[in-house]
């Protein structure tokens, strides 16, 4: 037996010895007698333990060679979006009631995690316009694949059509979790070649160049060939555009992640999950519903549990079990600081100082905007040269630019300008541009 | 006795609560010339109807509702099968750090050097813990670390030609997800039945394996909390018929520094960081399920995986990768808490963590296997499974039981699973509660075996004190009441 030493384990060698006897063996190793013996106690080839301030100083010594957002200008997007989170909503996340606690099977001790997952899922609906969201999913793609299966089950069909403007990462996941399920995957370049046995068609808007897709004709295009209408969107977007739900959409999914969390290397994020009320029975996840406790008081519990996999097995909904609901706490926290009017006002913020810098951009010789129509915060700019050089150029000046798309466009460019980008930001960013275009 | 709040509870939604005008937080005016609105066909016609209230409200609102939780920092959860053990606080500080929570994920290789460089060593140390040296940090979740293992395997059958390979074998214990994710994978399940010792029947699994067999999945201990004594002759099995052994390692916090997976004859495993890691479970995830495998499968891994060359990390997928199974790269915050606690601990602490989860769990089943019962009756991994068949013959059921305990300020073990354990509490105490929280629970369990006769109403009613008393779950169901709506809308659509 090792001697205790971690701070993380209160019992004292002592008080383990008297725990043996009464457990009556006489050493620790008796309890292990099924573990084969060839095999039992391997030597583990790890570092040895540090102290916490040791600890402390390796990690933040790996994250000091990172270079990061904030202290560089950055105009990345493509999935995953920097906003201002307010200290109210890292201040809520902090709490340990909320940090560790377990899923809330018991709901009687978990109202706190439940009634915030029933005020998720309203704020869902209301952003998007649906009639029901689930209480969440891994993050946005995973939500979009699993709206995509969902869409199979309530039509049953079994070929999935996709819009060629969907972001490519949002595809290959699709494939991944659609491959062994004997459906097809379609990409298509235009609705008019919806396949007519098609469960649903799928887009994203705004879509993989920043372009607003027009989710209302694509939806009718699905619904005219009894398909349904599955749609990826930017929550940041619908403070200011039309919703899904306006649409006439079928099955929304979007990556929260913009709503107050951390970019954190792409992860965790929290996924948003919603329908139409006739499909959600259809739905993946968990859902929490408002019910009355044996003294008529209201309350909230987990519902609709027989769709899940602790219950239905090998015929679930979905093999999901998690609602990643601590993500979900922090876009709840942030939707309620920032409110009704910051939702609108984050959405033209970010809207202005994207037209702002798209304009400037594409005054510069040898520089264009591509994006087709109107575009939200990110837009497609044709560079003069392969984005990558420039990127580098760009990083010298404390400058992260824009997503490379050149594998999609010629020297395509993907910039994204949020509210948290200044205009001397923005203005650095294209004198720089002009300076690395003229030096061509 | 204790509730988690006191008095009356102001339970109205945030938009219960709202004043036209109120906000919470100031944002900065526009720095650069207003530009042209799109046509106004694109714009929103109805406003969000999104909360209207102050900061000093939200604050409060959300802590008040916190304080109606339980949690591991204020109570004991033993809670079997999902290892709720203490989640260390410098670990949140270190994921908060602005060079780790700051990164963007399209960021270039050479800019994130230090957060490759710690998926890079979690890769190796998890494969070390294992014996399972391919690793993909990738999958989100336990269950997504499961249908990518799946994934795996049917693509390591495939690129052979031996694409009948279409059944997934579990035993009748396994977690929900194993059937789940084999179904997702395009596999049959076929069940394999425990003997009366609660270990897998051999005989009935010789019986059951043939050229169809694609994996078998095991979790290693069972979900009874035992370790398979048969385990080298079970792999044996499944690799002569030609098949995979897959370890659900939702318990493998009984397993660090005791045995590897990879030693006993496991080719794919997948492991919850949010339970032996010590991430926090957060009241139902972020959790994070990567997917470790043998070197023969290695080449299969979902992308992406962290390769060192020389100085140098880099993102990339392997040369026969079954693909992306989310967005990014992982849950990289996740990562970094479990990094740091397996820095802390290093090998000795490691083992020190399943010794003290043995023996803790140990201590619990000889003190109460007589009054409740047991599900086997003999030395237990890091849980055992209480049976009280002759509590529910005296008029309680295990629900009764373990709600009770909520009254004493104990979280419900996990109830009714594993499924073939008639009235099961599952009970799994973790390395991290000290000898005296488990001698009250053990107290605490007597005291509520006794309330059995003298007022067994006290366990029917329980909980008392909580916010709300027992939920109406089923009218819950019935009439499914999902969100807030405001009053034009219900009236809207009445």
């Amino acid at each position: 037996m090792t001697t205790n030493a971690s701070p993380y384990i209160p019992n004292t060698d002592a008080e383990r010895e008297l725990m043996l006897a009464a457990i009556g063996v006489g050493s620790f190793d008796d309890l292990v007698h099924d573990v084969p013996a060839q095999h039992r106690f391997p030597e583990l080839d790890l570092r040895p333990s540090l102290s916490e301030f040791e600890l402390s100083t390796e990690i933040g010594a790996l994250a000091s060679r990172n270079v990061t957002p904030g202290e560089y200008a950055c105009f990345l997007g493509a999935g995953a979006y920097r906003h201002y989170i307010p200290s109210v909503v890292k201040s809520v996340v902090a709490r340990g009631e909320f940090l560790t606690s377990y899923t809330p099977y018991q709901p009687e001790v978990a109202q706190g995690t439940l009634q915030v997952g029933f005020e998720f899922q309203s704020m869902i609906c209301e952003i998007t316009g649906m009639e029901v969201a689930n209480a969440g999913m891994y993050d946005g793609p995973t939500a979009f694949a699993e709206g995509a299966l969902m869409a199979c089950r309530v039509t049953r069909r079994q070929t999935i059509a996709v819009l060629d403007t969907v972001e490519i990462r949002n595809v290959s996941i699709l494939d991944a979790y659609a491959r062994h399920q004997g459906i097809e995957i379609v990409v298509i370049g235009h609705a008019d070649d919806l396949p007519e046995n098609a469960a649903c068609l799928m887009f994203q808007s705004p879509n993989q160049f920043g372009g607003i897709e027009d989710m209302a004709a694509l939806a009718d295009k699905a619904h005219a060939a009894g398909a349904l209408a599955v749609a990826s969107v930017n929550p940041t977007s619908l403070g200011m555009f039309r919703t899904p739900g306006e649409c006439d959409v079928d099955i929304v999914a979007a990556e929260g992640q913009a709503l107050g969390v951390p970019l954190s290397f792409g992860g965790p994020y929290v996924g948003l999950f919603a329908c139409k009320d006739a499909h959600k029975r259809q739905m993946p996840g968990r859902i929490i519903g408002r019910t009355t406790d044996t003294k008529g008081r209201a309350g909230y519990a987990l519902t609709l549990q027989t769709r899940e996999q602790h219950i239905r097995r090998e015929r679930a909904t979905s093999n999901i079990c998690t609602s990643t609901a601590l993500i979900g706490l922090l876009m709840t926290t942030y939707l309620a600081v920032i409110g009704k009017a910051g939702f609108r006002k984050v959405a033209e913020l970010c809207y202005h100082k994207a037209h702002y810098a798209a304009s400037e951009i594409d005054r510069l010789p040898g520089y264009s905007v591509a994006t087709d129509g109107p575009f939200f915060h990110e837009f497609l700019v044709e560079c003069p040269r392969p984005p990558a050089e420039i990127n580098r150029v760009l990083l010298n000046r404390e400058i992260i630019g824009g997503h490379d798309l050149s594998d999609r466009t010629t020297n395509g460019m993907l910039i994204c300008v949020t509210e948290t980008n200044t205009r001397a930001e923005i203005d650095a960013l294209v004198s720089a541009l002009a300076e690395i275009g003229a030096s061509n | 006795m204790r509730a988690p709040v006191t008095g009356e509870i102001d339970r109205r939604l945030l938009n219960e609560r709202s004043v036209p005008g109120r906000v919470g937080l100031q944002l900065q005016e526009l720095d650069v010339p207003e530009q042209p609105l799109p046509e106004a066909g694109l714009l929103r016609a109805k406003e969000a109807h999104l909360p209207e209230v102050s900061q000093p409200e939200v604050v409060r609102y959300f802590t008040t509702l916190s304080q109606m939780n339980f949690s591991i920092d204020t109570n004991f959860y033993p809670l079997g099968s999902c290892t709720m053990k203490y989640n260390p606080k410098v670990n949140e500080e270190m994921a908060f750090l602005p060079g780790m929570a700051g990164i963007h994920p399209h960021q270039p290789d050479e800019t994130v050097q230090g957060a490759l460089q710690l998926i890079w060593e979690l890769q190796e140390d998890l494969g070390e813990l294992t014996g399972l040296p391919g690793v993909s940090l990738g999958p989100l979740a336990g269950a997504q670390g499961e249908y990518s293992g799946l994934m795996i395997a049917r693509a390591y059958f495939d690129e052979r030609g031996d694409s009948a390979r279409t059944v997934a074998l579990m035993p009748d214990s396994a977690h929900g997800t194993n059937p789940a994710s084999a179904a997702m994978a395009g596999l049959e399940v076929v069940t394999v039945p425990s003997d009366s010792e609660g270990n897998v029947d051999v005989d009935a699994l010789r019986g059951l394996v043939d050229e169809r067999t694609c994996v078998f999945m095991l979790t290693l201990p069972s979900t009874l909390g035992l370790f398979e004594p048969n385990i080298l002759e079970i792999t044996n099995i499944i690799h002569e018929a030609g098949g995979l052994v897959y370890a659900d390692g939702a318990n493998l916090n009984a397993l660090l520094g005791i045995v590897k997976l990879g030693d006993l004859g496991f080719d794919i495993a997948h492991s919850n960081l949010h339970k032996t890691f010590s991430t926090p479970h957060g009241g139902g995830g972020p959790g994070a399920g990567p997917v470790l495998v043998s070197d023969a499968l290695a080449p299969f891994l979902p992308t992406p995986v962290v390769t060192r060359e020389g100085d140098a990390y880099r993102l990339g997928a392997p040369g026969k990768t079954v693909g992306r199974v989310n967005g990014f790269h992982g849950s990289f915050g996740v990562l970094v808490r479990a990094y740091a606690y397996i820095r802390a601990m290093g090998p000795d602490g490691m083992r020190e963590v399943s010794e003290n989860a043995i023996i803790n769990a140990n201590y619990i089943r000889t003190a109460l296997s007589d009054e409740f019962g047991i599900a086997a009756d003999r030395v237990c991994m890091h849980e055992c499974v209480l049976s009280p068949t002759a509590q529910k013959a005296r008029g309680v059921s295990a629900l009764d039981i373990s709600k009770r305990l909520i009254d004493y300020g104990i979280h419900p073990p996990t109830m009714y699973f594993p499924l073939i354990v008639p009235e099961a509490i599952m009970v799994e105490p973790t390395e991290t509660e000290t000898k005296d929280t488990l001698d009250r629970f053990i107290a605490v369990m007597r005291q509520i075996g006794a309330e059995i006769d003298s007022d067994p109403d006290l366990l029917h009613d329980a909980p008392h004190d909580t916010p709300n008393t027992r939920l109406d779950e089923a009218s819950a169901a019935r009439n499914p009441y999902l969100r807030w709506q405001p009053d034009e809308d219900l009236t809207a659509a009445d």
